[in-house]
């Protein structure tokens, strides 16, 4: 335990202090202050928090499956849900992942308008989702199929409703990187924290994959 | 060393660990990962929500193929948008998405199980109404 082995995966099996770099990059590692380089650190503690993000999410899928029948002789799902704007948010949302993953290349690259430009398109086609998301749940309310309506419409109201703050916070989120990278530059934290925001941001894609298949298909499906 | 662009990173003086994707092939590189995985969740993504209006296959199939193209799709995030991998540096995300996938199986499989045997056991809602009479 003493010290650090010669070659990473003898004396370190499970590479925990390894990133599988070159022994010159290990080096200024270490001379940074720790035995891991701080980027993989803050990116591993905040793969812990979506993984708990999505154990909650868990919770309100769990609650939606065992809801989905208790309609109370109101609508249900196949009269409710309009597929081709399922598809359109589903579209709008991962072009966004897709546009985050570039915008985090160019930060990591430096590039200003790369960036920028990518961020906004992000910024943009996630708007675009939340607006879609607010038009569906007013037009639901209008025809009376509110979240009071039964059992099955609060849980979908509290389940696609939750992933829809998690994608406002995003967009906060978003607007708050551009900010810091405009009066910051490209700071060692500041690419740390963008590494996380992307993170989240695809995250929320995995999720959403999840809620349009078991709401969205399944409900108009069956 | 980062003197090269001097314009944007003033106090980018310590840029060296887990400092990747300066050079343009890397880069590159990497928007080719990001453009594979674009493609593959769109096609899953298409033939799902084709799958479940379709009237060519066995209907009770239909839930089934549609978890199973839901799950494929999250694998292709997870690789190419979140870059977990199987390599010896990504272990220890790897087990930490593995014990969150335990976990949410046990609530989600756990709670549609136990309720399912509530309903079964329970007396139907007329006869309890009858009896609070």
């Amino acid at each position: 335990m003493s010290g650090l082995p010669a070659t990473a995966g003898h004396g370190d099996p499970d590479r925990v202090g390894y990133n599988g770099e070159s022994r010159a990059r290990r080096h200024m590692a270490e001379r940074a202050g720790g035995l891991v380089p701080k980027r993989i650190i803050v990116g591993y503690g905040f793969w812990i928090f979506l993984l708990s993000d999505i154990v909650m999410f868990s919770a309100f899928f769990a609650t939606y499956a065992v809801l989905v029948g208790q309609t109370a002789g109101g609508p249900s799902g196949r009269e409710l849900f309009d597929l081709r704007s399922t598809a359109i948010e589903t579209a709008c949302l991962l072009l966004s992942s897709f546009a985050c993953g570039l915008a985090s290349i160019g930060a990591q690259a430096h590039r200003g308008s790369w960036f920028y430009g990518a961020m906004a398109a992000t910024f943009i086609l996630g708007a675009a989702f939340i607006g879609l998301e607010v038009r569906e749940f007013a037009g639901l309310v209008a025809r009376g199929a509110g979240p009071t309506r039964s059992a099955f419409l609060s849980a979908f109201f509290t389940l696609v409703g939750c992933h829809g703050l998690h994608v406002s916070a995003g967009l906060l989120w978003l607007l708050t990187m551009m900010a810091q990278v405009f009066a910051k530059g490209y700071r060692a934290d500041i690419l740390r924290r963008i590494l996380c925001f992307g993170l989240f941001w695809h995250a929320l894609d995995i999720i959403w994959v999840a809620l349009f298949t078991m709401v969205y298909l399944m409900g108009a499906a069956t | 060393m980062s003197h090269a662009e001097p314009k944007r990173d003033p106090g980018d003086v310590d840029t060296a660990p887990g400092h990747e994707g300066r050079d343009g092939h890397e880069a590159a590189a990497g928007i080719g990962s990001y453009l594979i995985g674009l493609g593959l969740a769109t096609l899953l993504t298409i033939v799902s929500f084709f799958i479940a209006r379709t009237t060519l296959v066995w209907q009770p199939s239909i839930p089934v193929a549609l978890a199973v193209l839901a799950i494929a799709q999250m694998g292709v995030h997870l690789v190419f948008f979140l870059h977990i991998t199987t390599g010896p540096d990504n272990v220890n995300n790897v087990m930490a998405l593995a014990f969150g996938v335990l976990i949410v199986f046990l609530v989600i499989a756990g709670s549609l199980w136990i309720m399912a045997h509530m309903n079964h056991n329970m007396m139907p809602m007329d006869q309890i109404m009858q009896m609070q009479r």
